[in-house]
């Protein structure tokens, strides 16, 4: 059997170059600004720009309403299937996987052609609006991965015992789904909540057509107009990214306590 | 368990029927209770069913508004076939290689052994990675593989040898084929390990005990078990670079010929002066897509036939 682990030493180290050197020479490249020394300029030129904070916030606040929204739809949709309806989990399942089937792209099309100002929903007609079908879009970006994070959390409780015992007690179908399923399926919630965030600060195609200030333009706006502070933003992107899978795995650690009733 | 569940919430609504008003709550109840799928529906109906709908019947009608096949007859141009060309290409390509690189991962961190740390690390990392996509992931290839980028210079200084001379270009084939492996693979990993952690010791151990040699496990135990995820996977990843935008026009702005920005181009200014061509540009996407779906379905359900 000691033979048999060098090979899989060597899949490990080869795969560790490939991902390990864009990150090293992203670093490097992003130190390199001042001319002729290492220097963390390109950071400072980053955080001086107000359109950072103002863009990174922006992003920020569409994608707490796109949890929040995330998860109005979604808990009491599976809540319900689960329940009463499970034959419709199959059609639950082929809804949710729809938009890893269609391209984000396509859909933003068919947003703008559907919900422009001379439709009976003009959506794109104010900027409230506009900023309302943006949620609605990085919803649908995350709703595969909000649905598979509820979905998870609601097979670890046994609803439909709860829902009996505070149907006994005279909750309300509200009362049990706020006060008694969703802080059962916290943790799987807030999961797929940081795993939306991740998404939407991440989002450039949606926001960019439908022209709001997000994060994602504003990086490709760096992009083509700085030579150093993209790697800088790169690098932070990255930190972001790690900020919020790590409270993913964090959470998921917690998880078996809060949520298994043995 | 749930059959016992079901049974006593029969039970305790058997005498509540009795009456009639207690029969009318408890219809009034079910259809408050069916409320709470509305705004699954409704969201469904308006951010998927509709707006794709829409494109189809768009790409179906002419500037006069008269059903045509002309729009999807237009898809046939020389710009559009060789758009469509590149962008499945490299799709196919950074599928391929992205999902078998990572079932080499997956294999080597799980049958090779790996310590429970360089697993984690792995899984965490993968976790990352596949989310670190779209502008970061091209600035990050631009300062390591751009013109300027440091491999580059380091490649020319140090070893003599111009990249750029051989006709690479971080927009060309091998070039997004090799940044979207950068998301892929991680992709494969995260999805991939728990399907081959699956593969049980004891059912190696049983094969070999039968006389089975390493390629004859592989060949009728492994492989056909890990065969219905691999594809399936295979088929997420087609869809998942297929639909990519972000990282090529950050990477090259918008003179990449690949069918997403093509079609970027016709959402932002109808780049191709006919919006019913748009449409069916989208929709022969969503039609790519689908296929790519279709076809792991077909072999998922092949493949169960022979799990059982």
């Amino acid at each position: 059997m000691k033979q048999n682990r060098l090979w899989a030493w060597l899949i490990v180290a080869l795969s560790a170059i490939y991902f390990f050197i864009p990150l090293l020479a992203t670093f490097i490249f992003s130190l390199r600004m001042r001319r002729g020394e290492l220097s963390f300029d390109a950071y400072a030129s980053v955080f001086s720009d107000p359109r950072f904070f103002a863009s990174f916030g922006y992003s920020l606040a569409i994608g707490a309403f796109t949890i929040i929204l995330g998860i109005l739809v979604v808990v009491p949709a599976v809540y319900y299937v689960r329940l009463r309806m499970p034959w419709l989990r199959p059609f639950m399942e082929f809804v949710t996987l729809l938009p890893l089937v269609i391209p984000a792209l396509v859909l933003v099309y068919g947003y703008i052609r559907l919900y422009n100002s001379s439709s009976l929903i003009p959506f794109t007609g104010s900027v409230l609006g506009t900023d309302i079908l943006l949620v609605c879009a990085c919803m649908t970006l995350a709703l595969p991965y909000m649905y598979r994070a509820v979905d998870t959390g609601m097979r670890t409780i046994d609803i439909a015992t709860l829902t009996e015992a505070a149907q006994i007690l005279g909750a309300s179908q509200w009362t049990i789904i706020s006060r008694i399923v969703f802080p059962n399926i916290l943790v799987a919630v807030l999961s797929g909540a940081f795993l939306t965030l991740a998404i939407v600060i991440g989002e450039f195609t949606i926001a960019s057509l439908l022209n709001r200030p997000a994060f994602g333009p504003y990086l490709v706006n760096i992009g083509t107009n700085r030579a150093y502070e993209p790697s800088a933003l790169a690098i932070i992107s990255l930190l972001v990214t790690w900020g919020a899978m790590g409270m993913i795995q964090l959470l998921t650690r917690f998880a078996p306590k809060t949520a298994r009733k043995d | 368990m749930s059959s016992n569940s079901a049974s006593a919430a029969d039970a305790s609504a058997g005498p509540e029927v009795s009456g009639p008003a207690s029969q009318l709550r408890r219809r009034f109840r079910l259809g408050f209770e069916w409320l709470s799928v509305v705004p699954f529906v409704v969201f469904a109906l308006m951010f998927l069913a509709a707006p794709t709908l829409s494109l189809v019947a768009q790409a179906f009608t002419d500037p006069a508004g008269n059903f045509t096949f002309d729009n999807f007859r237009g898809l046939g141009s020389d710009q559009i076939v060789r758009a469509y060309t590149i962008s499945i290409q490299v799709s196919a390509a950074s599928a391929l290689f992205g999902a078998l690189i990572g079932l080499l991962i997956a294999l080597a961190l799980i049958r090779g052994r790996m310590p429970q740390g360089v697993r984690a690390t792995v899984m965490t990392f993968s976790g990352v990675a596949s989310n670190f996509a779209g502008v970061p992931l091209a600035f990050a290839f631009i300062a390591t593989l751009g013109r300027l980028g440091l491999v580059t210079i380091l490649l020319r200084e140090v070893f003599g040898f111009d990249l750029y001379r051989t006709g690479f270009t971080l927009f060309s084939f091998w070039g997004l084929t090799l940044t979207y492996l950068y998301f892929q693979i991680p992709l494969m990993v995260v999805i991939i390990t728990p399907a081959v952690d699956g593969l049980k010791r004891e059912w190696s151990e049983a094969a070999q005990t039968l006389g089975a040699s390493k390629w004859d496990f592989w060949r009728y135990v492994g492989l056909p078990i890990l065969w219905p995820s691999f594809l399936g996977t295979l088929s997420l990843l087609f869809a998942n670079a297929f639909g990519a935008i972000a990282t090529a026009w950050a990477l090259t702005g918008s003179n990449l010929n690949i069918v997403t920005v093509l079609l970027y181009n016709q959402i932002r200014g109808d780049a191709l002066q006919n919006p019913g061509l748009g449409a069916a540009l989208a929709i022969g996407m969503v039609v790519i897509t689908s296929i790519a779906n279709i076809i792991y379905l077909v072999v998922a359900k092949r493949a169960e036939r022979w799990m059982k």
